[in-house]
């Protein structure tokens, strides 16, 4: 769980994390947005099933994969919030390089 | 095709030096970077945070100003979320990926200036939502200006752990403890590397850290062994050597290993650091690499901290310019003098810092069998020790056994630790267990991005 401290910060942008409405300060990444709602998970692991969330927040891991504005594997830390983003766990398979 | 003098993949310290340098030479110079403003790691979304208490220091002072500079300079085209995901290596065409679409720029010389990473931790448990790296929990309070709530446990050791407790308890986070994995033999082998008098700067700076970290009430745990994350769903507890604690936030940290993604899937020369324990591009005092058009700068070419990003940027850019005949040798390294002596003054405490902060064996390859060491495809200690039995003999042969690697982080994550696994398990070196060879793309791309691009190159 994060708390954002607005008086640094002031949440000033308005973003769609799994269906549920958020407000975070400019320049947030969609995956902050994600931790920020409060998700318990981005996606469940294949094999165990195990929830997982953002891990190292700069594009490393990508434990951060997630479907945006219907896009999906997207790394959400890679990615700055704009007014009225989408952001949902990862459906179906990730997927590193270009596949059909 | 813009046809740049120089182009710099990365706007953090190293490559902002360099395109300073550089556009002074009179070298056109082309920057660009995934993030979405310049400062790189270190100095993250400074424009946005300079004014947050919190990150006071360094960062709202030099790093603002390393920053104004850049957006200052003149003869710098700088490409802010742009993504490089291929090079050829015959040509320098450089692909790229921005908001979406793929794009090309080309050069006549490369510098990738691409930073460093957080060393992977694998713990039991580190999996478990809650969990994740120091430096990613730091990056939240830039970009975001928030901090979790709830007790935070920083495990494991090194300036940054320093700094982040005090940033988090600055801001307002806590209670934070420190479980620090410092193991007792290590002071004494870092006294005898030396350095702390030509590293007094630096040195006071993080005794300064400690004493303010002591003073806003962060609880320090030393010599910590066995750390385990515990919980149902996200991370509840703590445990080490017959001690747990509760948890709300468990950040992991053992310091910082150079991104060799790039130099790797390139091709280029790497050589293990047996100091700093990770692998690093073979470079020259200039920064070049074993290919004739391309150099590295910046904690990428090896740990050495902002102010030896910021010098070996420099370095490199004149080396640049004297490949490319703007300036003669002679030119090249006077103007080198000033940059070389700072290099010597951010490097002098280093080899001390290495020693003392030196990851134990079992952060580098996890004893217990059933730790995950590949997150994405959740694959265990015990299988690659397993894989090294039946033949495996290194990271690159280990992905037929497995499929460490192949997953969507392509091994960022889980190179390093597979390696030394097999290592150990082989009664070989790091070294002759061998680098993991990735491949382009070298982050994740859309069909739908590629299409734009073929549809470019028949126009
Ligand atoms: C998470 C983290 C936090 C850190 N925090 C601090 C700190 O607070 N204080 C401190 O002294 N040191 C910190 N460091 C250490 C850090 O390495 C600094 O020494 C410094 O940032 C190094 O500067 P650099 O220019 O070499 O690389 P960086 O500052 O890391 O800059 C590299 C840049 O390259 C870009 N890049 C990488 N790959 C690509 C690609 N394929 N395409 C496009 N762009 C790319 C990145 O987005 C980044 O902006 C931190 C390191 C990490 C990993
Ligand atoms: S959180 Fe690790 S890649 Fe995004």
């Amino acid at each position: 769980m994060y708390a954002q401290r607005p008086e640094a910060r002031p949440a000033t942008v308005e973003v769609l994390v799994d269906g549920q409405v958020v407000r975070v300060p400019e320049g947030a990444s969609a995956a902050a947005a994600v931790l920020l709602a409060g998700l318990p998970a981005l996606r469940s692991t294949p094999v165990g099933g195990a929830p997982r969330l953002p891990y190292c927040m700069m594009g490393v891991c990508f434990d951060c994969l997630a479907e945006i504005d219907g896009v999906p594997n997207r790394q959400a830390c890679m990615v700055t919030v704009a007014p009225g983003m989408r952001i949902a766990p990862q459906r179906g398979a990730r997927v590193a390089g270009p596949r059909a | 095709m813009s046809g740049h003098d120089l182009a710099i993949v990365g706007a953090g310290p190293a490559g902002i030096a360099a395109a300073l340098e550089g556009a002074a030479l009179g070298l056109s110079v082309l920057v660009l970077d995934e993030q979405d403003a310049p400062g790189g790691q270190v100095f993250r979304a400074v424009e946005r945070a300079a004014g947050d208490p919190a990150l006071a220091g360094d960062y709202a002072t030099e790093g603002m100003a390393l920053v104004r500079a850049f957006r200052a300079a003149r003869g710098v085209e700088y490409r802010p979320g742009t993504t490089l995901w291929h090079i050829d290596t015959d040509t320098l065409r450089l692909s790229l990926l921005r908001e979406g679409k793929a794009e090309e720029a080309g050069a006549s010389r490369l510098l990738l200036a691409t930073g460093a990473q957080e060393r992977p931790v694998p713990i039991p448990g580190w999996t478990l939502p809650g969990v994740m790296g120091a430096g990613a929990a730091q990056i939240l309070l830039k970009t975001a200006g928030a901090v979790p709530a709830g007790p935070v446990v920083i495990a494991g050791q090194g300036p940054l752990c320093w700094l982040i407790a005090v940033q988090m308890l600055r801001a307002g986070a806590g209670p934070v403890t420190l479980l620090e994995t410092t193991r007792g033999s290590a002071a004494t082998a870092a006294l005898q590397a030396g350095g702390l008098w030509a590293g007094r700067r630096l040195l006071l700076k993080g005794l300064a850290l400690v004493r303010e970290a002591r003073a806003r009430g962060l609880r320090v745990v030393r010599k910590v062994r066995g750390l385990q994350a515990l919980g149902e769903g996200r991370v509840e507890h703590v445990r080490w050597e017959g001690n747990t604690i509760p948890c709300g936030t468990l950040l992991l940290h053992e310091g910082v290993i150079p991104s060799t993604h790039v130099t790797r899937a390139l091709g280029l020369e790497h050589r293990w650091d047996a100091a700093q324990l990770c692998w690093r591009p073979t470079l020259d005092g200039w920064g070049a690499t074993s290919h004739d058009g391309i150099a590295v700068a910046g904690d990428g070419g090896g740990i050495g901290g902002w102010e030896a990003a910021v010098a070996t940027g420099r370095l490199a850019a004149l080396d640049a310019a004297c490949r490319l005949g703007r300036i003669d040798t002679a030119e090249r390294d006077r103007r080198a003098v000033p940059h070389r002596a700072a290099l010597r003054r951010a490097l002098a405490l280093r080899p001390f810092l290495d020693r003392l902060y030196a990851p134990a064996p079992e952060v580098l390859a996890p004893a217990d069998d059933s730790t995950l060491v590949c997150r994405c495809e959740e694959i265990t200690a015990g299988q690659v020790r397993a894989a090294a039995r039946l033949g495996a003999t290194g990271p690159n042969q280990a992905k037929a056994y497995l499929r460490t690697g192949m997953g969507p982080c392509q091994g960022r994550m889980c190179g390093t630790t597979v390696a030394a696994l097999i290592a150990a398990e082989r009664g070989i070196t790091v070294e002759q267990a061998g680098v993991l060879r990735p491949r382009a793309p070298f982050k994740p791309l859309t069909v739908g991005a590629l299409a734009g691009l073929a549809k470019d190159d028949a126009a």
